[in-house]
């Protein structure tokens, strides 16, 4: 009888290990994989070339630079637009709405986490674009700006949902503590309960923008998808590393120079999201600590 | 109708309070709290001692659809009136809660944040309330050398006489306590009580005791509540020596609740 509980323990072990390994073992591969069609790119075509402004493969020209503005300032768009907005509603959600309101908002800033992107990208299309051509009187309504709300309004409903629940969690001494000190409503939220609530929120911003950063569809729906360098990129169409994959790689011949610089986006995704992970999961861990030594 | 010495701080007159959920915490309260003096509320759980005393300071406000009747007085003007400013009201009555809850800051910013708030910038008067608040507490001596580490870091007895320091930092008028003392070991708790002895002399104190012995020990003036009434109202050495009503006889005695 103990025999064979110990030889089920022994299986059951080896089974979860063999599972937490081979995760490992995939992002290795999928990483090694990575190397060995992008590194190439490396070799056949010169630094100048792919540090250069212009993107047009088929004359050999393969500048990254435009592709990575283009991913950068959608990324950035998105996130100065989501997060104030984003820890305001919830703010607002958590401390200043009256109780029936919240219990009809929360439900239903929770039903449009799950909005597919298409949908986004559709609804992007038929009202956000035109919105932005005539709103700030521009050529075409394909811009960096409206990939950045589209990606912003993705990513809200995560912020909300999770930095509510953090702000609520917050517990209801602390806000009787501040009011008999004679703090407002408002320097309350401010000096104590979003400070309380700060891994919560943190974590909130983190996975919303994380959603928002790997999306590609919605995105290359409403930027217009031109690889071009100018100052003024928020206004006019751009093109973003992922786009730029999901959109040409269908068409390129294996093994060619042009197969290899995209692979070469590939990695260059793959470090930025593996330094943001980092980055991310660092401060998260600091603000933890320190929210644990403020609290306990 | 009770009788107290001179010009009491606050009148309380036929007050009711009314949660929305219709429980009714007190029923038709009346008494005086004297100045300079520590009033003890106390009774079994239940009773409306902490409604009373989130009355004062208008705390009970923060559950919305609480209602009151009847008056409140605070140096002779109503504190239930819509027009009363609650931010200047928790100014002049301030709060220690029976929890302790140090603010997500540092000792230091604990102590200021609230005379921040009251607008005083000048450094060197922060400072100066900062020491004279820690110091009537009974806690300067342990946190001195510890003043920018976060409150959370200090022991639950240091941070309650942190939370009491933060009130008497502020210098208000009247100083709430619900039951101090009630997450503190022997020794904290005594030396709360001692700093309330040099407390009440400047302030007015009214404080729910965690035990009837510590109502006994520090009552000038007690009140004894049982579901929402208010049953017997009297000096502290009196109330606990002889009591008028058999009720009050059979609690202090200990024969219920
Ligand atoms: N926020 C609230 N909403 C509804 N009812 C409440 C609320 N707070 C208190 N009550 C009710 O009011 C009554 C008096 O409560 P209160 O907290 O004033 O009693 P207490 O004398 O302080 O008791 P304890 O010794 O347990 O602290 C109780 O019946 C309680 O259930
Ligand atoms: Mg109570």
């Amino acid at each position: 009888m103990t025999k064979r509980r110990k030889l089920l323990e022994f299986v059951i072990q080896g089974l979860i290990r063999l599972c937490g390994y081979s995760a490992i073992v995939f992002v290795a591969l999928i990483f090694l994989f990575l190397l060995q069609e992008g590194l190439p790119a490396l070799s056949e075509v010169p630094l100048s070339s792919l540090l250069g402004a212009r993107w047009y493969p088929i004359q050999n020209l393969f500048g990254l630079l435009p592709l990575l503005l283009g991913s950068i300032v959608v990324t950035l768009g998105a996130a100065v637009i989501a997060i104030p907005f984003g820890v305001a509603t919830a703010v607002f959600i958590a401390e200043v709405a009256p109780r029936w309101m919240r219990e009809i908002l929360k439900p239903f800033v929770e039903i449009l986490a799950g909005l597919p992107s298409v949908v986004l990208g559709f609804l992007g299309i038929l009202v956000l674009v035109p919105l932005i051509r005539t709103g700030f009187n521009l050529p075409t309504g394909l811009t960096a700006l409206t990939g950045s709300i589209l990606l912003a309004a993705m990513s809200l409903p995560t912020i909300v949902s999770v930095a509510e629940d953090s702000l609520d969690a917050v517990p209801k001494s602390y806000r009787d503590g501040a009011l008999a000190l004679g703090a407002t409503k408002w320097q309350t939220i401010w000096r104590v309960t979003l400070p309380a609530a700060k891994s919560g929120v943190l974590t909130a911003i983190m996975l919303g923008l994380g959603r928002a950063i790997g999306e590609t569809m919605a995105v290359m729906m409403v930027t217009g998808n031109a690889a071009q360098m100018r100052w003024d990129a928020l206004f006019y169409p751009i093109r973003t590393m992922t786009a730029t994959i999901a959109a040409e790689m269908g068409e390129v011949a294996r093994g060619t120079t042009y197969y290899h610089v995209l692979f070469l986006i590939g990695m260059i995704l793959f470090l930025i999201s593996f330094l943001v992970n980092i980055l991310a999961s660092s401060m998260l861990f600091r603000a933890k600590k320190r929210a644990e030594r403020m609290l306990s | 109708m009770v009788s107290a010495p001179p010009a009491p701080k606050f009148v309380v007159e036929n007050l009711s309070v009314q949660y929305p959920d219709g429980t009714e915490s007190l029923r038709n309260v009346s008494l005086q709290i004297p100045p300079n003096a520590v009033t003890v509320l106390f009774g079994p759980a239940g009773g409306g001692k902490s409604t009373l005393l989130r009355t004062f300071n208008r705390l009970n406000d923060l559950v919305e659809g609480t209602r009151y009747l009847g008056k409140v007085l605070l140096d002779g003007e109503n504190i239930l009136s819509p027009k009363v400013d609650l931010v200047a009201l928790r100014r002049r009555v301030g709060m220690v809660f029976a929890q302790p809850v140090p603010l997500p800051m540092t000792v230091r910013e604990n102590m200021t944040y609230g005379l921040e708030l009251a607008g005083e910038s000048r450094r060197s008067k922060l400072v100066r309330s900062m020491e004279e608040g820690l110091r009537a507490a009974a806690l300067w001596d342990e946190v001195k050398d510890r003043l920018d580490e976060p409150a959370g870091a200090l022991s639950g007895g240091q941070q309650q006489r942190l939370c009491l320091a933060r009130v008497l930092a502020m210098q208000p008028e009247v100083i709430l306590m619900d039951e101090p003392t009630s997450g503190l070991d022997p020794i904290s708790t005594a030396k709360v009580e001692d700093s309330l002895q040099t407390i009440k002399k400047k302030y007015t104190v009214v404080i729910v005791p965690h035990s009837v012995q510590q109502a006994g020990r520090l009552a000038d003036w007690a009140g004894f509540f049982l579901q929402g009434e208010l049953v017997e109202w009297g000096e502290g050495k009196n109330l606990f020596i002889a009591p008028k009503v058999k009720r009050t006889e059979d609690y202090v005695t200990g024969r219920f609740g």
